[in-house]
Parts: C-alpha cells; structure tokens; sequence
C-alpha cells in the first residue's frame, strides 16, 4: 500500500509543518504552481506506521545476512554514523567561508591522504557521488591525458568479458568504442588475445582486480606491461578492492587511474541507504586532471582548489565536494581501522570467502573454480543441480530468502551458467557463514522431495515471485492521482 | 539438449545462419542462448545496408538476467532487421529458429559458410561445452 492510498482531503500531521507561512511576493509569477502539489493528506500517526511498516519489511545489513557478491554488504560502524553527525559537521553550510570551515578540510584532505596511502596513488579528488561516477571522472582524464599530448588517434578502451557492466558502459559514455577480451579457463585476462587486442588505437584497459570471478588476476604487471606499451593507460575498477585492502596498492601494479567505492570497501551505507561516493586516485601523470575541488595544505591552512589553481582538470561532477556526509563516514572508519587495521579487513574478508567456499564444496556443491583460492568473494554454479531437477539458481535465491539470508548475486558474471556469486564479507561471525551452508543443503534436499516448494518460493516475505518481464519492459514508477 | 535444426549453421557465440538459397543468409540466436539468457526484455539490431565484419558486435539482446552482445557471424551486409521484435522480444524465446530471426545478411563471398559450424558440429560444440 502505497501512502497516498492512505490519503483523505484535509487530514494533517503538523510535526513537519513550517513554523510560520514563507512570503511568495519576491517569486514571479511566472514560477509559481498552478496545480496543487499533490501531498498525501495523513495523520502523523499514519505516516509512522506506513515508513516503520515498510522499514520492517526491508532485507538489510542490519537484520539478515547479505552475501550479495560483488557488493561487500559489510556492516556499517554507527560509530562512523555519530562522528559524522556532530553538529559542526552536520550545520556546515557548503558556502561558509574556509576559514570557517578549517575542521572539515582538514578531515577531507586527510581522507584524500589516506585514499592515497592504501592505493598507492598520488593524488585524490573526492568529489565523484557514486562509483559509477568515479568510473566516468576515471576514463574522462585518461581521454583528457592523450588528447593533451595530441594523441587522438586512440579511440579504443579494452575490457574483459567478466567485467561489471558499468566498465563498458562507462567506455561508451566518454565517447570511447568497446574491445572485449576473452578471460582464460583458470579466470586469468587471456594474454595472447591482449596482445593481439592492443595497438595504436589503445586508449586504455579498464580492470577489476581481483577480479567478478573472485580471483585476483596473477599476471597483473604483465598486463600493465603490454597496455602500457602500446601507449595505453591502466584503469582499476575498485569494486573489489575490500580484498586486498592494505595489502596489495593498484598503484603499485601499474594502474593510473582508480575508483573507490566507499559504500562497499570503506563501510558507508549502500543504495538507500547511500547516498554513495566514489572518490578517484591517480598515478603521476593524470594529476593535472583530477576533478574539482581537491582540497590543499598550504602553510598550515586548508583551502580548496578550484579552476584557476588546476587549468587542465576535467571539471566539477558535483555541486561542492561531493557527498560530504558519506566521506565523513569512510573518514571515520578508516581512522578506526588505523594503518594496522586494514589488512585485517582483507585477511578476514578472504578467510570467510574460502571458509565458505570450502564448506559448501564439501557439501558438494560446485565451485566454477575450485583450483583457485577465492579473494573476497566465489562463485558456485548451481548447473548439476538444474539439469537433474529442474530447479535453477534463481530458484535457490528466493528460496534463500525464507531462510532469513539475502540471495547471493545471481547469473553474474553470465559466463559461469547457474551461478551465484558469494561475498559474505569480513564482518559475519563463523555461524552466519555455517547458516548459509545448512540453508543451501536444506535447499537441496527440497528440490528432491517437494520441488514446488523451492519453485515457489519466497513463502514468508510480503511479496512472491514478481513478473521481471513486465518491470523492465513497462515500469510504472509513478504515481497518479485516480482520476 | 535443446533441439537443432538440421541444415542450419552455427558460431561459437550461439548465433545461427539459415542458408535461403537466394544469396541470403538470415541470422539469429540458438535455443540454447535463449535458455541460457532467459526472458529477453529488449534487442537492439544492427542497421539495414551496415557493412559486418566477423566478430563485430552488431546486436544487444537483453534478458531479465543479463544484456549480451550479437556478433556477426560473417563478413556482409545487413539487408533486412526484424521490426517485430522490437514489441514482441518474447519471440526470441519462443520460437528461436524462425519466427524470432534477427537480420538478414548479404555475404561478401559465398566462402563465408566454411568457417562455421554444422549442426553436428554445434551439438559436440554443446556437449563440450557441458
């Protein structure tokens, strides 16, 4: 039930009701609504119980397990949340003056010190508000880079098969054609297709490492070897780097330009929870580039960077710098952890990916790569069990569901049939992971001896199976008025 | 093992190519892409008189799990794009050999059809495959 459905003309709650009526004379006429807004009209009361109702009935973090691989679902520190609503943080206007505002440049710049520290690049601009944006600013400089030196015969980005769908999207979105390469047996980059894939029109090669089959790409300098060679650049897609964190740098291994998704290695809330942030890092040669405004340390002063100071950069993606709220949080959390806390996340991380991997193998489930460690996250293919009876991997996540355990990823990377990719992070205790396998063993003895069950599945949520052909062929998203 | 059509030919990539015997192939996607991408929600086709090269990514089909590239399976030219799917996608799924073509190619040269596989060829492609 939607809120509107509880609406009736002339009922109101007063809680959020402005203190006295604001003046519209200074508006022209021009401007001004015609129509009425549209409001649902309910009590105080109602508007409660509608939110509190609907935030009962989320899957999240904070109420189920949330192996959703890819995602790093970790728990969020409400540490972080408090620190990062302390009233001077919370009452900043983004136009106060910066000598007004020296605590929170100060927290930012150090944020851009560390983001830099733990992925071994030079510099940091924080203002990209998602991952997907960091991705765009990414591959922007990298085309602001050849076009710099004259170089604009490359028109090619290269990127393999089992990358997140947002690499070759972003590619396209900066003006750029698309080369797919093939991924070997083992989940390796083939290298004899890079070379035969890179040349003069190389603009450069976007790389999730490790990468969506759960396996960190042994060959990496090798890889950057060739890219580089052919005059390309190297991008990271930080999508997974909460299984190296503090142990390995993309910098170290030749990437020059990455993006970090707070919201998944830094602990920041996901999705609507969000918003998101996704901060972009460079090597030496894209500093120029960087978006605006980076904050600067000079003679003890914080001050922020604009146009004039960074000619070459590659312009604003956001109004001010990004969203604050979110870097205060990853700020937080990244204190918390210390230098000394971060290889923890990762080692931790990996030993609950091989943990469970190991015990589901054992349980005879299959591993799409049994020979390969796993980093952060795995993948099981569910293919045996669909041909012998029927029931799919899709089946195995909504029935998951009434076991009180968010599904896994489903049917990505698409290369692995029957797949879910498993990612239960560094923050589960060894008894959620042990759940989940008795969940999925239970699964599979149902799909034996009451197959319908698991075919109908989720039984105990608000809602059943939902029509997905008619959500992405005709959404309807918005709410009118009956007529 | 989904069924096959027996004089049809077939690439690595799961698309098939139907000889018409008028100096035109028609192209689509195997039952067993169908299968393996689920419900298709929307495709996107190459442009009539577009000259393919082998390997180009000339289509999107898009299911609810996932969006996947078309590749053309021979060098030539697209003479003709099937209009219909673009309100009815669906007929990918349920009738992948005909009604749920997706273009139609002129070849470069008739020496096209040897690199691809043969019905039997495809089926032990398939079972390799798993």
């Amino acid at each position: 039930m939607l809120i509107f459905d509880h609406s009736r003309s002339g009922r109101r709650a007063r809680a959020q009701a402005p203190l006295e009526a604001q003046p519209l004379a200074h508006l022209p006429e021009r401007f001004r609504r015609r129509m009425p807004i549209g409001l649902p009209e309910v009590s105080e009361l109602q508007a409660v119980r509608h939110y509190t109702r609907l935030s009962q009935q989320n899957f999240s973090i904070d109420t189920h397990f949330y192996p959703l691989g890819s995602c790093t679902m970790k728990y969020n520190p409400r540490g972080a949340n408090a620190l990062a609503m302390l009233p001077g943080f919370l009452n900043r206007h983004p136009y106060a003056p910066e000598r007004f505002s020296q605590g929170v440049l100060e927290t930012l710049y150090e944020l851009q010190q560390m983001l830099a520290a733990v992925t071994g690049m030079r510099g940091v601009s924080l203002t990209p508000m998602a991952g997907a944006q960091g991705e765009f600013a990414g591959v922007a400089m990298i085309r602001a880079y050849h076009r710099a030196r004259g170089d604009t015969q490359r028109t090619e980005i290269i990127v393999p098969d089992a990358a997140h769908g947002t690499n070759p999207a972003t590619a396209v979105m900066c003006g750029y054609r698309v080369r797919e390469i093939p991924i070997d047996a083992h989940g390796d980059v083939d290298l004899a297709a890079l070379r035969a894939a890179v040349g003069p029109s190389t603009a450069g090669m976007m790389l999730t490492n490790p990468s969506t089959l759960g396996v960190f790409e042994r060959r990496i300098e090798e890889i950057a070897r060739i890219v580089h060679g052919a005059g390309g650049l190297l991008y990271y897609d930080g999508a997974n780097l909460n299984a190296i964190l503090g142990k390995a740098r993309p910098g170290d291994m030749g990437f020059d330009a990455i993006h970090i998704n707070l919201h998944k290695t830094f602990s920041t809330p996901h999705g609507g929870g969000g918003p998101g942030a996704g901060p972009v890092g460079v090597s030496e040669r894209l500093l120029p580039f960087l978006p605006l405004p980076l904050v600067a340390m000079e003679e003890g002063r914080y001050r922020l960077l604009e146009e004039a100071d960074r000619p070459h950069s590659i312009g604003r993606l956001s109004a001010f710098m990004g969203n604050v709220g979110v870097l205060l949080r990853a700020y937080v959390y990244m204190r918390m952890l210390g230098r000394e806390g971060m290889p923890r996340v990762a080692e931790f991380a990996t030993l609950n990916a091989n943990y469970l991997a190991r015990r589901l193998a054992e349980a005879d489930f299959t591993l799409a790569y049994p020979e390969r460690r796993a980093s952060h996250e795995f993948i099981v293919t569910l293919k045996r069990e669909a041909k012998q009876t029927g029931i799919t991997a899709m089946d195995y996540a909504k029935r998951l569901l009434d076991y009180g355990v968010h599904a896994p990823t489903t049917y990505f990377p698409l290369l692995v049939p029957e797949c879910l990719l498993i990612e239960p992070t560094e923050t589960e205790a060894k008894e959620a992971l042990d759940d989940f396998v008795n969940a999925m063993t239970a699964i599979r003895a149902e799909s034996e001896t009451d197959p319908a069950k698991v075919k109908d599945a989720p039984h105990t949520l608000p809602n059943r199976r939902f029509d997905e052909v008619r959500a992405a062929r005709n959404p309807d998203l918005r709410w009118q008025p009956p007529r | 093992m989904s069924e096959l059509p027996s004089d049809f030919f077939y690439t690595q990539s799961h698309e098939w190519l139907r000889d018409n015997g008028d100096g035109t192939l028609t192209v689509g996607i195997t039952d067993h892409a169908q299968e393996q991408l689920g419900d298709l929600v929307y495709v996107e086709l190459p442009e009539v008189g577009t000259h393919l090269t082998t390997g180009d990514a000339c289509g999107v089909v898009e299911s609810v799990k996932a969006a996947s590239d078309v590749y053309a399976p021979i060098d030539g030219e697209v003479l003709a794009v099937n209009e219909t799917l673009a309100e009815t996608p669906e007929l990918i799924n349920q009738s992948p050999y005909a009604d749920g073509w997706l273009f139609s190619i002129k070849p470069d040269s008739a020496e096209v059809l040897k690199n691809l596989m043969n019905t039997e060829a495809y089926r032990a492609y398939l079972d390799s495959e798993g």
